[in-house]
């Protein structure tokens, strides 16, 4: 496969054979060594190919291999000529990340560190076959999934101000909680309020770097060792049952001749199952931001608890990393309404956007970056020229390089608590065999992920927060 | 024969699994995926639930038949020990499996540590089981 050097962080696939538009890959020579070790570089040729894709089909920096699309895919679609895929938001439909300022230090927590995630863990329900704590009806669950964050917040989660800091104020009124099958509503059911496992976690976090001062004031970072709070967690089965169910319904419509890929299977998005997997998608989206409500809710409640107050502990964002959305872009200097698929990849409007919270719409959209296990994470700002580059979009997070299997090989999930300890980083988790599996050395480099955002101009740095106390699914 | 044999795959997890007819590399398949999430040696087979699916073609089958593994642990708490009775029949535009799956319901006798999204089709391979083996290859997204 041809693939030519733009410039020192830009990779061109050109357009050929199929293709209808080229593939552009963000990376340095270093991430983009990881990147040509698997299969992601002929998954972004393939989306190329799919109809009604505008402009480029573009890759992050931090991608891997993916179903049908890569991780760290984005591409926008026509609503006439194009289509909406499944395969293009992934399976944890919304798994994203919300993350908390609050106003107290590092040196303040220290002493609680062990007291503040141990009533965490009791209070946050985590791991694999964990039920919630609110047991919900059929009725009450459709709720949810119509009004996202907003339902959290009418029953006393959280605080109107947090919506207002949440992607699409914590709900999109596209959802259509009856195109969900039975299957996926089960699943929904008692996983409401969950963290899940995987490479989910819950952290505080202390600030050790501030690029930006100007913005990082106005996301409410005011200092080095001023504590925030990271919640990275998606719909959970639910969101896994809608991807699985239109897949097939998608494949039984539409067949699967001519796909490079079977989980590039997708249905025009004007069509009725189009439709259907879109405001099904969006009920998902929804129930993902319930979740997180909940769960920051729940995690106030200990901080207030345990260390007296939980005040100022305000909502910096909550970005969602796995789906797609309905959005304003120029192509060929005409502005239209898109279907822009992220499938790891965050959004990451510049400043004056309508989408932007009025309080940020000056500096532009908080961009949170989750790293892996026990490493750094960081605060990132949207800008103007991801419009042009990305469809204002960039890097979701650090990206495996190692299968589950060789970290497991290698690493002892006991071993790596020991040696967070001795870093001053508390670790619990339910199980030591998913910490040996989320090692950090089984991740890219996170701190090389952000520097090419920053380099390229897709999403620039202003702060950078390592992990105090980790608890993991 | 072995049962089946986990690869490595960078992000999710892979598993080869084995039958010498396509019925019990079905059964095998499903004992994969639950190995990716507890020792199903482990499990009592105290409870059954009686499965049937149908699929447009082969691949579709073993989608939906392994997601049953996934759907009755979280919406039944169940653990799958075993696979019994496993029955593929092809009609003219479809296939449709049944079986019967035993284990147990969740509990602190069981340890599980780890979790599957969903059963996917990428790299999916179903050989044909002519020279006496019968080789399925999944992968499940984690």
């Amino acid at each position: 496969m041809d693939l030519v050097r733009i410039d020192e962080n830009t990779w061109e696939i050109p357009k050929q054979g199929e293709m209808r538009v080229p593939a552009v890959i963000y990376a340095s020579a270093r991430l983009l060594q990881d990147i040509k070790h698997d299969l992601t570089l002929e998954q972004a040729r393939n989306v190329a190919c799919l109809p009604g894709i505008q402009r480029v089909s573009y890759t992050m920096p931090d991608a891997h291999q993916g179903y049908g699309f890569p991780i760290g895919g984005v591409a926008a679609f026509d609503l006439d000529d194009g289509i909406i895929s499944p395969g293009g938001v992934g399976y944890d439909i919304n798994c994203g990340v919300r993350l908390l300022r609050t106003e107290y230090t590092d040196a303040e927590i220290g002493p609680k560190r062990k007291e503040l995630l141990a009533e965490i863990f009791k209070e946050v329900p985590a791991g694999v076959g964990k039920g919630g704590v609110t047991k919900l009806s059929r009725s009450v669950l459709k709720e949810i999934l119509a009004k996202g964050a907003e339902w959290a917040v009418e029953n006393d989660y959280g605080t109107p101000a947090d919506l207002e800091r949440t992607e699409e104020r914590g709900r999109i009124v596209d959802a259509d909680p009856e195109s969900l099958s039975d299957r996926a509503l089960e699943r929904g059911i008692p996983q409401l309020g969950t963290l899940g496992a995987g490479n989910h976690f819950l952290e505080f976090q202390k600030v050790v770097e501030i690029f930006d001062s100007d913005a990082a004031r106005t996301f409410g970072i005011h200092f080095e060792g001023q504590v925030t709070i990271m919640i990275h967690c998606g719909s959970r089965g639910l969101g896994h049952q809608v991807a699985s169910d239109y897949i097939e319904l998608m494949e039984n419509k539409f067949g699967i001749a001519g796909l490079p890929d079977r989980e590039l299977v997708h249905a025009p998005f004007r069509s009725d199952l189009g439709q259907r997997y879109y405001r099904s998608m969006c009920a998902a989206v929804n129930y993902a931001f319930a979740n997180r409500q909940m769960i920051a809710h729940w995690v106030r409640d200990v901080f207030a608890r345990v260390l007296g107050s939980a005040q100022g502990m305000d909502q910096i964002y909550d970005v969602c990393h796995n789906v797609a959305k309905l959005e304003r872009h120029r192509v060929r200097d005409i502005e239209k309404q898109l279907c822009v698929h992220r499938k790891g990849a965050t959004r990451s409007f510049g400043p004056g956007r309508p989408e932007v919270p009025a309080a940020y719409r000056s500096v532009g959209q908080p961009v949170i970056i989750p790293g892996s296990m026990g490493t750094a994470s960081y605060l990132l700002l949207g800008t103007a020229e991801a419009e042009e580059k990305s469809f204002s979009s960039t890097a979701h997070g650090a990206g495996r390089i190692m299968s589950r299997h060789e970290a497991l090989k290698r690493f002892r999930g006991e071993r790596i608590r020991d040696e967070l300890a001795g870093r001053g980083i508390e670790l619990r988790s339910t199980s030591w065999k998913g910490v040996a599996e989320e090692a950090a050395a089984a991740y890219k480099d996170i701190d090389e992920v952000v520097r090419v955002s920053h380099e390229l101009g897709i999403g620039r740095l202003v702060a950078k927060v390592a992990p105090v106390g980790v608890m993991k699914g | 024969m072995e049962r089946y044999r986990i690869l490595p795959h960078t992000a999710d997890g892979k598993f080869q699994a084995f039958g010498e007819t396509i019925e019990e590399a079905f059964t095998n398949a499903a004992l994969a995926t639950a190995s990716l999430m507890w020792d199903w040696t482990k499990v009592e087979p105290k409870v059954r639930y009686a499965v049937r699916v149908r699929g447009r073609d082969l691949e579709q089958l073993l989608v939906k038949f392994l997601g049953e593994v996934i759907y009755l642990m979280e919406t039944r708490r169940f653990l799958l020990a075993g696979v019994s009775g496993l029955k593929i029949e092809q009609e003219e535009r479809s296939y449709g499996i049944e079986a019967t799956f035993h284990g147990d319901e969740i509990s602190e006798r069981y340890k599980i540590f780890g979790g599957i999204k969903a059963v996917t089709y990428n790299d999916m391979r179903i050989e044909d089981c002519d020279r006496g083996v019968c080789t399925i290859q999944v992968v499940v997204d984690m």
